[in-house]
């Protein structure tokens, strides 16, 4: 009986060379994934690329099925959302899977940059992939902020407010810009109906093109890896680096792990704690907006808040507006601003961990304060820790060209 | 390409000015795109002045009003309130409200047409969130010296009883005085100065 699947093997052989002569599919599937060679030494921080992958699909495909029962209205919003929670068939778990999805990308990727951070993944050649990357953070960021505001409850009408004046700071343009973005004189239906068009349509695109640039970016240089060398220098006979493995079946196999792993996290939340004891989702968010009453303890969702807190800090409303714009976009030129002789952690000084925990600390902090009563105690840790986030980036500029580095290995090691 | 017999010049310039038209093209076809974000016309037309009965406020008790979309509050103060705000002049930032927004009438210490009511923008001068009155003078986890006023809850901005911003916080200005006028003594015209529609 072996003839019968031979010649089907040689239909199915036929069949994807008349599809390869027209469309490169085994060409992609071996460029991108059979014979993509990434580094063997990949660990847990190499699960979060895969996973926001994951993520952003899900966004998608649960973002599309909420958009059949929302209603992006000032009126109605907010009992829309009531609806698909009670009443549409299974509702409430597509919006949890939504709403609980959006805090774990920031998770995921929070978790990928501070990978990046550990072991220099910025670093040349990969300027442009980490450039790609803070892009499709920033655009996250909108696309969360815009998101947020669609319930309409009280944190998204205020949030709105808040985010919206921020660029009320810019002299000169301030006033009418802000105007320009809410399409009212004060936030209101126009407001609501433009986000939504940006969240469900504009954004997304604009992630995906971003997402495809990054990954293409990536494959042109390969990855980096936990110890920060580039496996290309050491190839084999056969052009093969010595420490790659095939990014198929290798892998695959290892995200699919992790995507396991990930998915019993994930849907323990949306079952036991979606809300996360308001992280999530605020309580405040739970009362429709009221252009009256401003909630007693506003604060942004968990994500935002570390910027948040730089931009209390400061006592002036322009300076407080570029300092948190600052913090942000800062990140963009670490590429130029770490010039150590190394990349990865395990070989830099004593000096640079510190650097990094105390910036990983400031950066929790900021987080933690942020959502604080504002006692004057409160205000100058929060100063303070917003001085030890940018000192980072002033101190790697300058240090690290005299950083005391201990050897690197020829070959990956662990 | 075949380059024999090319004009190179004629050949630079024809794609320049080919890039230039179809740049100023895609540039003026983005406008009315643009533009469909300004305030609607329909948006522009809610500004009516809003007429408020003020017969049975209260010292110390705030009604809000919405007008052109923004929360106004007509808040009462008693003589002793009154009292204190020019104490509080070196903790404030613009006591005499040179840079802050309000119209000329109001530009004194009260920040009033008449002392007894305040009549202001509720939105903050740092990023609009709408500040509580706390009217109470005594200590408060934010200010161990409070002698009541408006805070924040948003930015931890503060404000005395005359909307005045205290030095050290993130607000720039004073809260904002709408034109308003008195149509009798209980009735208040928000929109309207005495001197004419604003």
């Amino acid at each position: 009986m072996a003839k019968p699947a031979s010649t089907l093997a040689k239909k199915a052989g036929a069949l994807m060379s008349w599809v390869d002569e027209r469309l490169p599919v085994t060409q992609f599937y071996n460029d991108h994934l059979a014979k993509y060679y990434a580094p063997k030494n990949f660990n847990f921080w190499y699960y979060m690329g895969s996973l926001a992958l994951l993520i952003l699909v899900m966004q998608i495909v649960t973002g599309i099925f909420l958009t059949m029962h929302y209603k992006p209205s000032a009126a109605e919003a907010f009992a829309s959302v009531e609806y698909i929670m009670r009443d549409v068939e299974w509702g409430w778990l597509i919006r949890y899977m939504h709403s609980t999805g959006a805090s774990f990308f920031f998770i995921v990727i929070y978790l990928h940059m501070f990978r990046a951070l550990l072991y220099g993944s910025y670093r040349k050649p990969r300027e442009l992939l980490w450039i790609f990357g803070m892009l499709i953070y920033l655009a996250l960021m909108a696309e969360a902020f815009m998101g947020y505001v669609l319930p309409w409850g009280q944190m998204s009408y205020w949030g709105a407010q808040v985010i919206i004046n921020l660029f009320g700071a810019i002299p000169g343009i301030g006033e009418p810009l802000t105007e320009w973005i809410r399409g009212d004189f004060f936030v209101s239906d126009a407001t609501l109906n433009r986000f939504f068009a940006l969240h469900v349509v504009a954004l997304p695109m604009a992630l995906l093109v971003l997402v495809v640039l990054h990954l293409a970016a990536l494959h042109q240089t390969g990855s980096n890896n936990p110890d920060g060398i580039e496996i290309k220098k050491v190839k084999g006979e056969d052009g093969i680096p010595l420490d790659g493995i095939p990014f198929h079946p290798y892998y695959t196999v290892k995200d699919i792990f992790g995507v396991s792993m990930f998915l019993l996290v994930f849907a323990f939340i949306i079952f036991f704690w979606p809300e996360a004891g308001g992280l999530f989702l605020e309580h405040d968010n739970f009362v429709p907006a009221d252009p009256l009453v401003t909630p007693a303890l506003i604060k942004p969702v968990w994500y935002f808040t570390p910027f948040y807190a730089i931009l209390k800090a400061v006592p002036d409303k322009l300076m407080g507006v570029m300092l948190m714009g600052a913090s942000v976009l800062v990140l963009f030129f670490l590429p130029w601003l770490d010039r150590s002789p190394v990349k990865s952690i395990r070989y830099r000084s004593m000096l640079y961990k510190i650097m990094l925990a105390l910036f990983v600390v400031a950066f929790i902090r900021l987080g933690i304060l942020a959502v604080s009563e504002g006692t004057p105690a409160q205000n100058l840790e929060m100063r303070i820790w917003t001085f030890v986030y940018f000192a980072y980036f002033i101190l790697l500029f300058f240090l690290s060209p005299r950083e005391k580095t201990k050897p690197v290995p020829e070959r990956v090691t662990h | 390409m075949p380059t024999d017999g090319v004009n190179n010049g004629r050949r630079r310039f024809l794609i320049a000015t080919t890039s230039v038209v179809g740049a100023t093209g895609v540039g003026i076809a983005a406008i009315p795109f643009l533009e469909s974000w300004k305030p609607s016309a329909k948006a522009q037309a809610v500004g009516a002045p809003v007429q408020v009965n003020i017969e049975g406020l209260e010292a110390g008790q705030l009604l809000k009003v919405q007008w052109r979309g923004q929360t106004i509050g007509i808040l009462r103060r008693s003589e002793e309130t009154l009292g204190l705000l020019p104490g509080l002049d070196d903790r404030l930032r613009d006591p005499s409200s040179q840079e802050s927004e309000q119209p000329a009438f109001a530009q004194n210490e009260a920040r009033s047409l008449q002392a007894e009511y305040l009549v202001v923008n509720m939105h903050c001068t740092h990023l609009g969130c709408v500040p509580q009155v706390i009217p109470t003078v005594g200590p408060e986890p934010f200010d161990e010296d409070w002698k009541g006023g408006f805070f924040c809850p948003c930015h931890k901005s503060k404000f005395d009883m005359a909307g005045r911003v205290y030095k050290g916080v993130p607000a720039p200005t004073n809260l904002r005085i709408p034109p308003y006028s008195f149509l009798d003594d209980k009735t208040l015209m928000i929109g309207v100065s005495p001197e004419g529609v604003a």
